[in-house]
């Protein structure tokens, strides 16, 4: 795809009045990247069918900065509404795409944005079937916005449900916590530090596939703890259920870089960002076999059982602490803020 | 990680844990000063290990939590200004008496959050035409970078610069909790962080004078429980010594740099602590050679005044005369998402870290 739009360097109110400059950007761009039949028709929306109950989740993606270390905006925008979709036991196939773009944004690095989505979707396995491109005068954006909306056929074996939890259930995850946030963290205004962690910015919808063909409805419930970290997803599922969830510190896969990183800017991994991450509630009978699934996958390798759900402390997520003390696990409260000293 | 995992040895904690258990015979109230050290004790779910006879009295340390309000309304006036406000995290949440500083940079303020005030000098550079202010709080520990900030913008010639000071001292406010007719502390934890700039000096008076022991702690929770032993055993033989626990960071005349550079900026004056009330000699103002980075002065808004919330018992939970959970409002009308005083906001605060951590030991 070029990089220029018609002698063009950057996106500007024109191409989004709906004239001629959209048509020649959603041409050179848009049509031209992701084509395909649905696509192609160029209706004002797509028209498609898939089998059986249908998945269907939706997101917008605000991430600043919007290139980081490991990703950009675009992929993480595939990956999280895939995975999302994914969570409710379906297979994801279909995805539409809405950009707001904020006029000066560059036509290189919106060309590099729609590059990384189109690989980010093949390799998803998803088709971009209909979408929009706003453009809003500068300072009324923030670069770039998109959202995604995704459609899946819900897997025949699944039956995702909180209500199927069951006390004793394994509580399973399948990599590294902390990752994204931590990247987005070391590469904000003002907090800028040397490191080299990187997002886990990917798309799980394969790991959770394989783990509902071989599994099926042992699988309780699947979640990705993406903003407000593993320990808010955990409150919440422990608040649903009414039953008492337990997690061990020392079983929580963290790398020390990232651990390292927390200490320093006074933050707990357990509510940082995860954009690769999936928390698996299993029957308690294949923890061994659904670990050793997963951690055939690249994205699995570092699979862990983190904790179990107990008829103890209802409603409540209690973690032992590695000296041997325990403590609640309370829901992020607001935004997690770096602490003085 | 080096100094690190080595300090959350479970096996280590254990030893010292059955060690407090032998030594002590009677109850025993301990004070922590510092809010990290708070932070820390219940995270790791220390306190319900500790046999019964030794309380933990959560202190004042918290440097979010003893900010006066009319501090955070002078920010948020100075946001309202159109005054850049640089600030650390943990202030920007915390009810001012309209707004907090994030409600304030909702509506259009230029607040940024970061790290260090260095980050704000950078600022300023990088925006000549507009006025800078970094939100200077804390104890001696922030003193330093905040103080070279106010260096560096002299150095540089940097007239869009200023510092909102609001600078307090640990030995006054330990020495105004033992002044208190309620005061029931029977030893004290000493702020390890504080030490390590400050060195060990100015404890010697305090522990002779009112015959209590102060043992120098760092933060991990092996620091924590063997600090904690370390009491226990003065108090069980009768002895009242300063002594170091955190000897890997804190020698015993401190950060001479670092002490020079807080000297050469600032000077010790009256401060007002959020929840105690004015402390004489409690906390830094900058010197008189150095007022044109004064963003009280430099903005006019030396004379804005806030009353407090009454419903909040701050000054009590820093003084260790109640525990959070023995407030009315906790977990009622006062919760971290709406706090009515600054120890529930901060993640170091008494209050939020009872809130957050430890509400099993509260409903049991």
């Amino acid at each position: 795809m070029d990089s220029t739009n018609k002698g063009y360097t950057s996106i500007n109110l024109g191409h989004g009045s709906g004239g001629l400059m959209t048509r020649e950007l959603l041409d050179s761009h848009i049509f031209k990247t992701f084509s395909n039949p649905y696509l192609d028709q160029k209706h004002d929306g797509a028209i498609f069918n898939i089998e059986g109950p249908i998945a269907v989740s939706t997101d917008s993606f605000v991430v600043s900065p919007i290139f980081f270390k490991g990703g950009n905006i675009g992929e993480l925008a595939v990956h999280g509404t895939v995975n999302d979709v994914a969570m409710c036991g379906a297979i994801p196939k279909f995805i539409t795409l809405s950009f707001i773009v904020e006029e000066g944004l560059s036509i290189a690095d919106f060309t590099t944005i729609i590059n990384s989505i189109k690989s980010a979707a093949d390799k998803s396995g998803v088709q971009v079937i209909t979408g929009d491109t706003k453009v809003v005068e500068r300072g009324k954006g923030d670069k770039i916005f998109i959202n995604t909306t995704g459609f899946g056929a819900v897997h025949p074996k699944a039956d995702i449900a909180a209500s199927n939890i069951r006390s004793g259930d394994k509580i399973i995850v399948n990599g590294h916590l902390a990752q994204h946030g931590m990247a987005i963290m070391s590469q904000r205004e003002g907090l800028e530090f040397e490191s080299t962690i990187v997002s886990d910015t990917t798309n799980l919808n394969f790991m959770v596939k394989d783990l509902l063909d071989a599994f099926g409805s042992q699988i309780h419930l699947l979640r990705d703890p993406t903003r407000g970290g593993l320990a808010s997803i955990l409150s919440e599922i422990a608040e649903d259920i009414k039953k008492g969830i337990q997690l061990k510190e020392t079983s929580l896969p963290i790398e020390k870089q990232v651990a390292a990183a927390c200490e320093i800017l006074g933050l707990d991994p357990l509510y940082v960002a995860n954009e690769g991450v999936f928390v698996a509630v299993i029957d308690k009978a294949i923890e061994a076999e659904v670990l050793a699934l997963m951690r055939k996958d690249s994205k699995g390798k570092f699979a862990t059982c983190v904790g179990e759900v107990t008829s103890e402390h209802p409603g409540k997520v209690v973690m032992q602490s590695a000296i041997g003390g325990k403590r609640i696990v309370s829901p992020l409260i607001g935004e997690q803020l770096p602490r003085i000293c | 990680m080096k100094y690190l995992n080595e300090y959350r040895n479970l096996e280590a904690t254990k030893g010292y844990l059955k060690l407090i258990a032998q030594t002590v015979t009677r109850p025993w109230q301990i004070m922590e000063i510092c809010g990290g050290q708070t932070h820390s004790l219940v995270r790791n779910g220390i306190l319900e290990l500790l046999p019964e006879e030794v309380q933990m009295i959560h202190g004042p340390g918290c440097p979010v939590c003893v900010t006066p309000l009319q501090l955070i309304d002078k920010a948020v006036a100075l946001l309202e200004q159109n005054v850049i406000v640089c600030s650390f995290g943990d202030m920007v949440r915390v009810p001012g008496s309209s707004k907090s500083l994030l409600e304030a940079k909702a509506i259009g303020g230029d607040l940024r959050i970061l790290y260090s005030p260095m980050e704000a000098i950078k600022i300023a550079r990088e925006n000549p035409d507009k006025e800078v202010v970094f939100f200077a709080v804390g104890f001696e520990t922030t003193a330093p970078a905040n103080a070279l900030s106010v260096l560096h913008a002299q150095k540089e010639g940097l007239t869009n610069y200023a510092i909102l000071v609001s600078h307090v001292l640990v030995p006054p406010a330990m020495e105004g909790i033992l002044e208190d007719k309620f005061c029931n502390i029977n030893a004290f934890l000493g702020a390890g962080h504080v030490c390590a700039i400050m060195g060990m000096h100015e404890y010697y008076p305090l522990a002779e004078k009112y015959k209590i022991p102060i043992v120098i702690t760092g933060f991990e929770p092996l620091d924590l429980v063997e600090g904690i032993y370390m009491s226990v055993k003065q108090l069980e033989e009768g002895r009242y010594e300063v002594e170091n626990q955190y000897a890997r960071v804190v020698k015993e005349a401190g950060n001479p740099e670092a002490k020079k550079i807080i000297d050469t900026v600032f000077e010790v004056g009256d401060r007002a602590w959020r929840g105690l009330g004015v402390i004489p000699n409690s906390g830094y103002v900058l010197k008189k050679t150095y007022q044109a980075y004064d963003a009280e002065v430099k903005f006019g808004i030396q004379a804005m005044t806030a009353p407090e919330n009454p419903d909040c018992i701050a000054g009590q939970i820093l003084k260790g005369i109640k525990k959070p959970h023995q407030c009315s409002q906790f977990g009622k009308t006062c919760t971290p998402a709406n706090p009515l005083g600054a120890p529930m906001v901060s993640s170091e605060g008494a209050c939020a870290a009872y809130y957050h951590y430890a509400n099993n030991l509260i409903s049991s």
